[in-house]
């Protein structure tokens, strides 16, 4: 342990000041209760083995983790190209990764009718703009929501470039190979997203 | 891929391996679309319950995953089957877009693939935070040539993994970790509801 580089021991003190947070979190004793609302349709460890097996097969099969983030950078920068090529090949982001319709495009397109195929033909769409706990705490405004659904997207884009992966790619693909980076990164998320959530919901 | 243009097998070849890639691509996504859904982690509730403690969904799904994940992936590795993709860790880009990230995740209350498995469902507003999705990334590529001069150099370490760090041999953590995780899963599925 002794060689251990000062960074890393110096950001295990930050790490741990920072899971403060989510301890505040529960204190905080939010207005309302996510278990009132409905729960999953298949158990969580059915479904997390399930994931853990297509991971097996990605990595074997397509030589890929799996990952979703990038796919968001490939539409802003395949519309870039549309809406000014010049400026978009320009910019450092996409010199080093080529905005284009390839594996990652096709998996998240493909989750889409993935997660419609298991849904409405069983019932279990939710058919709304709304979410209800979101409407149990903020209304019925959809401007309000989209407002907040769309800084929150713009903000989540920027931290998964910044941090390199996203739930998926970092929290689930990352993680499962050991890798450093993605076990701060996970663990970043449910800091900075126990803080904000606790902001939101508290009463 | 310019030089195989032009020579018809090459060029053929070239073209049934990027279909093939495509349609693995849409195989597996359309796989993890349909876990997310079932597993209700496309829900509004379940995420945000993950957040403010009150549901462990989400914990459960990513902790199985990686348990299963990481044996498979391991042991396919041992044998040569398959390559890792280790990204490097920069401990002020990791830090930094991890809390960035989380922020965005609490407003939005869906991550960048459950957002997908929400749309899918019919949770439309999943379309605004896809929407910004798409704008946030515009917004860190037109920053990108200043961060990689700044930020991201921040307590760059390379490539990295946990049994370097701790010195610790391959075979010996991955089932150490492993066992870890599932006792956690059996307390926590004990002292949560859900």
């Amino acid at each position: 342990m002794t060689r251990l580089p000062a960074s890393v021991r110096h950001s295990a003190w930050v790490a741990l000041l920072l899971l403060a947070v989510p301890a505040a979190a529960v204190a905080a004793d939010p207005a309302v209760d996510a278990r009132n609302y409905a729960g999953p349709a298949w158990s969580p460890y059915l479904v997390g083995a399930g994931i853990g097996v297509l991971a097996w097969a990605t990595f074997y099969f397509s030589d890929k983790p799996i990952g979703a983030s990038s796919f968001y950078a490939s539409v802003a920068g395949l519309i870039g190209k549309l809406v000014a090529p010049r400026r978009t090949e320009s910019l450092d982001y996409f010199k080093d990764n080529a905005p284009r319709v390839n594996w990652g495009f096709m998996f998240v397109v493909a989750a889409v009718l993935g997660a419609a195929a298991a849904a409405w033909p069983v019932g279990e769409q939710t058919n709304r703009w709304i979410p209800e706990m979101w409407h149990a705490r903020f209304g019925e405004s959809i401007a309000l929501r989209g407002a907040f659904a769309f800084v929150g997207g713009g903000l989540m884009a920027f931290g998964a470039r910044l941090a390199g992966g996203c739930t998926s790619g970092h929290g689930i693909s990352g993680t499962l190979q050991l890798n450093v980076a993605s076990w701060i990164a996970v663990i970043c998320f449910f800091i900075g997203g126990a803080f904000v959530a606790a902001l939101l919901f508290r009463t | 891929m310019a030089e195989v243009v032009g020579t018809g097998e090459h060029a053929d070849a070239a073209a049934t391996l990027k279909v093939r890639t495509m349609v693995q691509g849409a195989v597996f996504g359309f796989v993890f679309g349909f876990l997310l859904q079932k597993g209700g982690v496309g829900t509004y509730h379940i995420l945000v319950g993950q957040l403010l403690f009150q549901d462990w969904t989400v914990v459960k799904i990513m902790l199985s995953a990686i348990v299963v994940g990481m044996v498979g992936v391991f042991a396919l590795h041992h044998f040569g089957k398959v390559e890792l993709h280790i990204q490097p860790t920069r401990l002020g880009p990791n830090i930094l877009g991890g809390l960035v990230f989380g922020a965005g995740f609490a407003l939005i209350g869906y991550c960048p693939g459950t957002a997908a498995a929400a749309l899918g469902q019919g949770s439309w507003d999943a379309l605004f935070g896809m929407a910004g999705l798409v704008v946030g990334s515009w917004v860190y590529a037109e920053l990108s040539g200043r961060l990689k001069q700044t930020v991201e150099r921040w307590g760059d370490l390379g490539k990295l993994t946990l049994d370097a760090v701790l010195h610790v041999p391959r075979k010996v953590l991955v089932p150490t970790v492993a066992g870890t995780l599932v006792v956690f899963l059996i307390v926590l599925n004990a002292l949560v509801e859900r």
